[in-house]
């Protein structure tokens, strides 16, 4: 096939194009591509590096200062309440991916009017964060909120969940799980769909069942969607903001503060722009994100591979 | 099926799970419905603390006018739509090039070009912010929508082509060895086989585009500042400083905000989730 494919290419007397078609072809299509990726994307990464290293307030002249900025990051307290509050984020963010699995394990049953169930759970993910945080917020208002208002019903104490610098980054983190739980459980309901009903059947018959039958038999077959579901959910814990700025704007006494925010707060910081520091941050978030996706693109390049 | 199907276990757990089930779901839409009964009850509810008994009048219809009619939310609106629906179209059109020539050639770099997409795609915005807020300044674009939708274009660019470059990878490779036996330029090819049969991909990935772009924020707030070109996600917070602490209005306000993608959700749910849990399944 190949061999014909090369021989209608090259007939004699054509213009270099039609010649050199099936090589020049793929470059003219990434072109456009490419460029706008390498303009928007690829060259302001390294400009962040470079940036990182002046202080410069964003109009006039930078000032090259070495590794100052980041020997500032080193002794300032807010980086490190963000750096550990980012820690946070991606542990408690991860429960997503087995309360996820959960409710799909809940919803994956074949009942009248399941579908709209199923469409009901998910679509948290389909409104907008800022959205989200807003209605988090109300629903945590010490005095008009609704959850005070359970609380108390059950005769417990109301609680001020976004007042208090121990539980707000808790309580917006509970805001986050709410859209990526419905998130991973659309991932887990596709995955369980192509589940091998033979091998579930087999496993039966051998007397597997619940727990057992879970971890041994459907978890394995669910392995591409466990992944996506860690590679999104990672990427989401560490790129949050949106619900910051929203719910607390990064208080009380800046206890809820994220790189990603911290980042945003001190580049347009209201004593002077700093995007050197600015930029600074975002490296330490940039490296702190490589690891996983060094990971994640090792994956997936393994599976590349293994294809055609 | 796992778990085992609900008709073959006893009476009594199927009527456990046929209940469960709405109550379930009342759970966790709870903070969803609070806004819902927030944005339908009247200001007087509010002052007499009033905030979860039955509404004392019925105030829909008044308190979204007044979000339609008394606030800038029909400007704001405009703008997700004019700052959406081009980035779909530019991001959609890019990347079916950049997956249609990732996806059918082989050539040596083809790997490195498709995991450098794969790879921006991952990165976290705040590295990106600082110089490409100065290169929208520089363009003089700071506060369009046109400096927008170019970052957009250009970030979904490397999602997109993911999407894009697996679904055309698995169409039958013979198509295009036929075409091209029959003398058919590459062009064509791309114009005439791979993109008929790319519809449902263009779909899903529109579908998804769309909401990912509505719902953006960060970006809204860093290259954008007024009105004119504020999209509803940034806007929504002069909104509720125009209506401070009046939580009928401002619920009513997020609600609208929300609504467009919840639409196209429900819309267009096959593609919608085809495209998000595309991988999800070998």
């Amino acid at each position: 096939m190949t061999s014909l494919t090369a021989g209608s290419t090259t007939p004699h007397k054509k213009g270099w194009y039609a010649r050199n078609e099936i090589k020049v072809t793929p470059w003219l299509f990434l072109l456009p591509g490419i460029l706008f990726f390498a303009v928007y994307v690829i060259a302001p990464i390294f400009q962040s590096f470079w940036i990182s290293f002046h202080e410069w307030d964003g109009l006039g002249e930078k000032t090259y200062i070495g590794f100052a900025n980041y020997e500032r990051l080193a002794t300032d307290r807010k980086f490190e309440v963000s750096f550990w509050n980012n820690l946070k984020w991606l542990f408690l963010y991860l429960l997503a991916i087995p309360l996820g699995l959960f409710i799909a394990l809940l919803l994956n049953q074949k009942v009248w009017g399941i579908r709209l169930y199923k469409s009901l759970f998910f679509f948290p993910f389909v409104i907008s964060q800022v959205v989200v945080g807003l209605v988090f917020s109300w629903f945590y208002l010490p005095r008009e909120g609704l959850l005070n208002a359970v609380l108390v019903t059950f005769g417990m104490e109301p609680v001020n969940i976004l007042g208090h610098p121990g539980t707000a980054t808790y309580g917006i983190i509970a805001a986050g799980l709410w859209p990526q739980t419905a998130y991973c459980m659309i991932l887990y309901l596709t995955g369980l769909n192509a589940v091998d009903p033979e091998q579930v059947e087999a496993a039966r018959l051998d007397g597997a069942k619940g727990y057992k039958m879970l971890w041994y038999v459907i978890l394995p077959q669910l392995r591409p969607a466990t992944f996506i579901a860690f590679v999104v959910t990672i990427i989401g814990a560490l790129r949050s903001f949106d619900l910051i700025s929203v719910m607390t704007n990064g208080g009380p006494f800046g206890s809820t503060r994220v790189l990603s925010f911290f980042m945003y707060e001190e580049s347009f910081s209201e004593f002077g722009f700093r995007m050197g520091y600015g930029a600074a941050i975002a490296v330490v978030l940039f490296l702190l994100m490589l690891c996983f996706i060094g990971y994640f693109l090792w994956s997936m390049f393994q599976d590349e591979k293994e294809g055609r | 099926m796992f778990p085992k199907p609900i008709e073959k276990t006893s009476r009594a757990w199927q009527i456990t799970y046929q209940t469960l089930l709405p109550l379930a779901l009342v759970v966790w839409l709870l903070p969803l419905i609070a806004v819902a009964m927030f944005s339908i009850k009247s200001s007087a509810d509010f002052a007499t603390g009033n905030y979860w008994g039955m509404p004392t009048s019925f105030e829909l219809f008044n308190n979204y006018g007044k979000v339609f009619f008394e606030s800038k939310m029909p400007q704001y609106m405009l703008n997700s739509f004019l700052i959406t629906v081009p980035t779909v179209v530019g991001a959609v059109a890019l990347s079916s090039m950049t997956g249609f020539a990732l996806g059918i050639y082989k050539f040596k770099s083809n790997l490195w070009i498709f995991f450098m997409f794969i790879a921006g795609n991952f990165v976290p915005f705040q590295i990106l912010m600082v110089p490409v807020r100065d290169l929208t300044i520089g363009l003089g674009m700071y506060d369009t929508k046109l400096g927008l939708v170019l970052f957009h274009i250009a970030f979904q660019t490397g999602f997109c082509t993911l999407f894009m470059r697996n679904f055309i990878r698995a169409l039958p490779f013979e198509l295009i060895e036929a075409a091209r036996v029959e003398g058919i330029r590459e062009w064509q090819i791309f114009w005439y086989i791979v993109l008929p049969l790319m519809k449902p991909a263009l779909a899903a990935l529109s579908v998804l585009i769309f909401t990912f772009i509505w719902n953006d924020y960060f970006w809204a707030v860093v290259l954008t500042q007024g009105p004119s070109a504020q999209p509803v996600t940034a806007g929504i917070t002069s909104f509720n400083s125009q209506f401070v602490a009046q939580y009928h209005l401002m619920s009513a306000g997020s609600i609208v905000a929300a609504l467009p993608p919840v639409a196209m959700f429900f819309l267009m749910q096959k593609h919608f989730i085809a495209g998000l849990t595309l991988g999800a399944v070998k």
